[in-house]
């Protein structure tokens, strides 16, 4: 039994075996299904929506405690001997660009969840990922300008790093909108997933535009092969600021999909209310 | 706490932060009570769902 044996039911939020394949199925997958079921278990839409009503206000209060240390720990690091007191900016500079791309590349592994698997969560997922991707790109980009305009002396610079990462946040804001264009979200999802997957080409290029070209924005500094370069003093906030950050997309993630799922189940409970409606 | 001659960048960036990451929070919980009240208005309709179980009922 595959993933692909299943189909998402939006209506029941559950997930129903897709009965034409069922009959071409060799009997000898039927060993298996135990273990997948385990699998397709964790996909249950129904399931889905139990695990995270247990696990957001978890989530909410762990996020919220390490955004508090984290700023806390921000306003008292020390300031940097070129940059003085703006090298702060860094500590919500740098987790917002970190998730700009790693949100894409969550929507990348849920595109493939689409069109390879099929998994009924992963078109969800990517819908659900993309408005959160979005904002974290913007604040990317403006608190970068905003850093900019006292060490470069000049808010924008059409550089390899700075247009790139201008170009990704244009991508996210193409894919609202593709979603939003479609109405059917099966229909939406094939064209969106493939969309997704052809702007991941991007993201290597932000990793390394700072390597491969010339450009203002200075080279990794933390996630580099010869270790960070920064000092501890700034090291441990910025860190601290990226796990929060980090689970502050996860909570907002398992929250949208959360509603996600429910628009679904609005749409097809109300088109079997047009159905039923007398002619 | 000094935060020298480019204080208004630093302060800006953080209310910046502060101010977007408050409306995708209020976002999000105004589009999950929107769902919530279409669910319970088709469930006053008498729609039921295919498993029989009422359309308001989340889990």
């Amino acid at each position: 039994m595959a993933w692909t044996d299943y189909r998402f039911d939006a209506d029941q939020l559950s997930l129903r075996r897709n009965e034409t394949k069922q009959a071409t199925l060799p009997v000898a997958t039927a060993a298996i299904i135990t273990d997948a079921m385990t699998l397709i278990d964790l996909a249950n839409p129904t399931r889905f929506l139990t695990l995270t009503a247990r696990l957001l206000p978890w989530l909410a209060a762990l996020t919220a405690i390490l955004l508090l240390i984290g700023l806390y720990q921000s306003a008292v690091a020390p300031d940097d001997y070129q940059q003085g007191a703006t090298v702060k900016i860094m500590f919500i500079h740098v987790p917002n660009a970190w998730l700009s791309m790693f949100v894409w590349g969550v929507m990348s592994l849920a595109a493939l969840g689409t069109l390879v698997w099929r998994h009924p969560l992963a078109d969800v997922a990517a819908k659900a990922a993309a408005p959160i991707g979005a904002a974290f790109t913007f604040l990317a980009l403006v608190t970068g300008s905003l850093w900019g305009r006292p060490m470069w002396g000049t808010y924008w610079e059409w550089d390899a790093r700075l247009t790139s990462v201008l170009i990704l946040f244009l991508m996210y804001l193409g894919l609202i909108a593709l979603w939003r264009a479609v109405e059917d979200p099966s229909r939406a999802a094939r064209a969106a997933a493939i969309l997704t997957l052809v702007g991941a080409i991007n993201l290597p290029i932000i990793k390394f535009s700072v390597d491969w070209w010339n450009t203002l924005h200075q080279p990794a500094s933390v996630m580099r092969l010869g270790g960070p370069t920064l000092d501890r003093a700034f090291l441990i906030p910025l860190l601290v600021m990226a796990v929060a950050f980090s689970l502050l997309f996860v909570t907002l993630h398992l929250a949208a999909m959360r509603n996600e799922i429910l628009r679904r189940r609005v749409r097809a409970l109300q088109m079997m209310q047009a159905r039923q409606r007398p002619a | 706490m000094s935060l020298g001659p480019y204080a208004s960048f630093i302060v800006t960036s953080y209310l910046l932060v502060m101010v977007v990451v408050l409306i995708l929070i209020a976002w999000i919980a105004i589009d999950y009570r929107r769902q919530k009240q279409r669910l319970r208005e088709l469930d006053e309709s008498g729609i039921v769902r295919r498993s029989g179980g009422r359309a308001a009922e989340i889990r």
